[in-house]
């Protein structure tokens, strides 16, 4: 049981984790300024953004695709803003627009383009594939000890432990001007924090969670960690610090649990095959913000919004 | 070329045909359906209704094949579809309505679960012995090809009734959308005329799956809206302008695919309407972005040289370096910052005018006239010559008019 | 200097003693801002000053609020400049302290009132150094000072509007800064939190600190205020109260909507005749 779950199960479940983490911290500030739909956004416009690197490059490599993809997300949420203020229209509309123009491109350049011959479609982009990325080399617990064996861990568990280590560092460093920004943009800015630098700070940090767990784990999962469980959090607590402890608990509880229901959870039930890991995370984060909605002990508004006095 | 030409006049085949048709048609309703969305500032609903239609194609498939019929058959696949997007709709509202989250929130919850419950059903599927050749990633992305008489069919006749539902509710849907307080005043139900229009949205999400796919449809909801509010204020004429938007993309976006290989039906028609939404944002005559850049620098130019003729009048130096460059353009300072005789000329008239103003302001006492006194509108648009001659009369001037002020 | 141009300049008023910025708390120069095409503010001078409590006052829509926010730079200005004690406003943010409008900001935030006043100790204390207890000591003597201390620990969304509006100027206070400016302080509470925040205001004044308040309330202000600045758009008077605020300057700002009976039950300066 140990050899065969550090082989198969270890590395997919450590990565489909860390994903979860790196999206939920970032998914935190952006339920709060209402902009909980730019992770959405983000997802979609990765695929025009690998396409592209590839047309470019001729090649599957992890490092252009990835660049690829963020440079797609920065020019979505340049396009969204422009949108917004140059044509007045209200920010759902503006992302809707481009992010359905910008994945339609892409799906028109990858039907053009031959790459039949490489591993590269609209499924996988959207639905990731967790369960591949096995540790072929790992021979137990031991393994974790073995410098030969840890080489051949997958590239995905690199990248997506230093993006989340480096969302983590940068939500910590940026606390204060990140949480008060967030309340009071008015105050922030008299007190000459730079608002709208960090705004966008913080959608580029979403869109480099976005990317690197879209390339170990698919769109579905970005989308459901970047909301479900920052909003199941809000429904837990009335403080900030809190919140985000709470949503990194349920990220990691989504990942895990959706892991294993979708590994083993066939099994009991009589079938033979697994089912998407990507899948079966987003609908664990889904329960557990639908839990929250139910008997979260702050679920409700409460008091005075402002008007009354 | 003469392909394309042959699908346009629907002489590309009978299921081409009944394809276009039934693009037209959807693309048209899904523009009016759109608008009434848009209006309501609440496009990203149908991004969580398409995405919520996938389970249900999963569950319909495994619930035909379980009852010993084909699991490919369409109609039983939209039903099923429609089914888990009016739950994902219901759960959007009631998430919206019982709990402190915001809709955007609710929005991209239900849009992500729903989307992750139907890729794991998708994938048992494809554990089954009849899902092998399932085809329903055809449900993303769309796809026409090999698609049979009787799928062309139901497009087509689902993209005819959409229409006619958008005609018969058009008035309380405009309502509501534009003032939905005025609409509930009027005895209007406005949660019942709010769910029709999720239905109305609904329908065309489920019509154009096979179409345009569920990511796709989205765009055809909303791009037409944004695209027709450029070229009108009235909220009217955006439903009609944005159905036949969207008709025009649908219509054409399908000739084209039909015409050529490699060219999908759902990303053609999404990039025509998109292609659509750039040139009106860019050219559009009052709300487009050439047009306001160029009011927005001539405003600024008027105000920058109105302040610069305030100071030449109180005989201070300008400093700001915009109002110094408008000053210097106009010949009415030398380059280095002193009046010319044509800018002491114009700021003779600026001081008279503000005078005259504060005479004006004196006299008339009343809200709207210190609503125009913004330094920039000038007197003679508000009052009548006649008047002005009396204020000149208060103010007497450097060439007195004569007799006692 | 015969220039007969500026000879009618002078003749007509329209010369003035250019404002003398130097140690002027707040002072403004040619400030001119606007939403889309229509000027909200125009060409405005003003120079606020020290040890002293303003009022802004005008119409409804006369620009009030803009023009505090547009010299703070949260809304764009037009044009104009904004020196804060003499210095431009990006080199003076330290000495500022602003309270927004109560309604500004989303009340459902997760953060209680202890938060939203350490928020105003955020600039002193850096991005990353620890809030000891002595910033913890110092955010509740704030919250004393407008009565909210036993409110410490309460989710902001369950307070009144006026405990919110105390709230606020708690964290002002935690700033510990020499220039005030409030947006609307009084706009919408109960008579207790009036008075609440008159007192501290009058007490930040006696300790030689500038206030100044947008406000919509005539009745008050020969009471509240030592000067005033009106403003309808343009810059229409500054200056004492005792001087400035009089019926002539009340009628060329507010035009004909305020009643002359009105303006008898007000509390006017002494140059009260027109």
């Amino acid at each position: 049981m140990g050899n065969e779950f550090v082989q198969f199960s270890l590395t997919p479940m450590l990565i489909g984790t860390l994903a979860a983490v790196a999206c939920a911290l970032p998914g935190n500030f952006l339920l709060l300024r209402r902009q909980a739909l730019i992770g959405d956004a983000i997802s979609h416009v990765v695929l025009p953004g690998i396409v592209v690197a590839f047309l470019l490059t001729g090649a599957v490599a992890a490092i252009p695709m990835l660049l690829g993809a963020a440079g797609a997300a920065v020019v979505a949420v340049i396009v969204i803003e422009a949108i917004k203020r140059l044509g007045r229209i209200e920010p759902g509309a503006a992302m809707g627009v481009t992010f359905t123009s910008l994945f339609a491109g892409g799906v028109l350049l990858l039907e053009q383009s031959d790459t039949s011959s490489v591993h590269l479609d609209v499924e996988h982009a959207l639905m990731g594939n967790l369960e591949s990325l096995i540790w072929f080399k790992a021979r137990g617990w031991g393994s974790l000890l073995d410098p030969v064996a840890l080489a051949a861990l997958p590239d995905e568990l690199g990248r997506i432990a230093a993006v989340c280590a480096l969302v983590i560092a940068l939500t910590v460093l940026f606390w204060r001007p990140l949480k008060i920004s967030t309340f009071d943009e008015g105050f922030a800015q008299a007190q000459g924090l730079p608002v709208g630098l960090i705004g966008f700070g913080l959608v580029g940090v979403a869109a480099v969670a976005a990317v690197a767990a879209f390339d170990a784990v698919g769109s579905i999962i970005v989308i459901a960690m970047f909301i479900c469980p920052p909003a199941a959090a809000r429904l837990m607590t009335n403080r900030l610090e809190r919140q985000v402890g709470w949503s990194v608990v349920f990220a990691v509880a989504s990942a895990v649990l959706g892991y294993v229901l979708a590994g083993y959870g066939p099994l009991w039930f009589g079938g033979q095959n697994a089912v998407s890991a990507a899948g079966m995370i987003a609908v664990v984060s889904g329960l557990i913000l639908g839990l929250a909605c139910l008997v979260g002990p702050h679920r409700a508004r409460v008091g005075a919004r402002g008007e009354a006095a | 070329m003469s392909s394309l030409l042959d699908a346009l006049l629907l002489g590309a085949g009978y299921n081409a045909a009944l394809v276009g048709i039934g693009a037209g048609l959807l693309g048209f309703a899904a523009g009016a359906a759109g608008t009434f969305l848009f209006l309501r500032k609440r496009a990203l609903v149908s991004d969580a209704v398409a995405h919520a239609t996938l389970p249900g194609v999963g569950l319909a498939f495994i619930a035909m094949v379980a009852l010993g019929g084909d699991g490919r058959n369409l109609v039983g696949l939209l039903a099923g579809s429609a089914l888990s997007a009016w739950a994902g709709l219901l759960l959007v509202e009631w998430i919206t309505r019982r709990t402190r989250l915001s809709e955007d929130a609710a929005i991209g919850a239900v849009l992500s679960v729903f989307f992750g419950a139907g890729v794991v059903l998708l994938t048992v599927i494809q554990t089954m012995s009849a899902g092998r050749q399932a085809g329903l990633e055809g449900f993303l992305l769309g796809s026409t090809a090999g698609m049979l008489f009787q799928d062309a069919v139901v497009i087509a006749v689902g993209g005819t009734l959409a229409v006619l539902a958008t005609w018969v509710l058009r008035r309380p849907m405009t309502l509501v959308a534009f003032d939905a307080d005025y609409a509930a005043a009027c005895g209007y139900d406005v949660r019942r005329i709010d769910l029709a229009m999720m239905a109305l949205v609904m329908a065309v999400t489920v019509i154009g799956l096979k179409l345009v796919g569920l990511i796709l449809i989205v765009a055809m909801l909303i791009i037409p809206p944004v695209t027709a509010r450029f070229w009108t204020e009235r909220s009217g004429r955006v439903i009609w302008i944005a159905g036949a938007l969207g008709g025009t993309a649908g219509y054409v976006g399908a000739a084209i695919s039909a015409s050529a290989p490699a060219m999908p039906t759902g990303p053609i028609i999404v990039l025509g309407a998109a292609a659509l939404f750039l040139l009106s944002l860019f050219l559009a005559p009052a709300r487009g972005v050439a047009a306001a850049l160029l009011r927005r620098r001539r405003f600024q130019r008027r105000v920058h040289r109105r302040q610069g003729l305030l100071a030449l009048a109180r005989s201070e130096r300008v400093h700001d370096p915009l109002t110094l460059k408008v000053l210097r353009a106009e010949g009415l300072i030398r380059p280095d910052g002193v009046a010319t005789d044509a800018g002491r000329a114009q700021a003779a008239r600026v001081a008279r005018d503000e005078r005259r103003w504060d005479v004006a302001r004196e006299i008339h006492q009343d809200a709207g006239l210190t609503g125009r006194y913004d330094g920039l509108t000038p007197i003679e648009q508000v009052f009548t010559p006649d008047e002005i001659a009396a204020f000149d009369r208060v103010i007497g001037g450097p060439s007195p008019v004569g007799g006692p002020v | 200097m015969t220039d007969p141009v500026l000879t009618l300049a002078a003749d007509h008023g329209l010369t003035r003693a250019a404002p003398a910025p130097g140690d002027s708390p707040l002072a403004i120069r040619g400030m001119t801002v606007s939403y889309g095409e229509k000027p909200a503010v125009f060409s405005v001078d003003a120079t606020f000053p020290p040890h002293a409590m303003t009022a802004i006052i005008g119409p409804n829509g006369a620009g009030k609020s803009t023009m505090l926010k547009a010299a703070l730079g949260v809304i764009p200005r037009l044009s104009g400049e904004v020196t804060v004690f003499g210095r431009p406003i990006g080199k003076a943010r330290d000495r500022i302290a602003y309270v927004p409008q109560r309604a500004s900001v989303d009340w459902d935030f997760p953060a209680t009132v202890i938060d939203v006043v350490l928020m105003g100790l955020y600039r002193r204390v850096g991005l990353l150094k620890r809030l000891t207890g002595a910033h913890l000591a110092a955010a509740r003597d704030c919250l004393d000072r407008v009565g909210m201390a036993d409110f410490t620990d309460r989710q902001i969304g369950q307070l009144s509007g006026g405990q919110q509006q105390r709230v606020f100027l708690a964290r002002a206070l935690a700033q510990e800064a020499d220039l005030y400016l409030l947006d609307e302080p009084f706009a919408g509470v109960d008579a207790a939190t009036e008075r609440a925040i008159i007192d501290v205001l009058k007490a930040l004044k006696a300790e030689g600190r500038a206030v100044v308040c947008v406000h919509h309330d005539l009745a008050t202000v020969a009471r509240y205020f030592d000067h005033v600045f009106l403003i309808n758009v343009r810059r229409i008077a500054e200056g004492p109260v005792a001087t400035a605020f009089t019926a002539a300057n009340l009628h060329a700002t507010y035009g004909g909507r305020l009643a002359t009976a009105h303006l008898d039950q007000l509390d006017l300066g002494l140059g009260g005749a027109s």
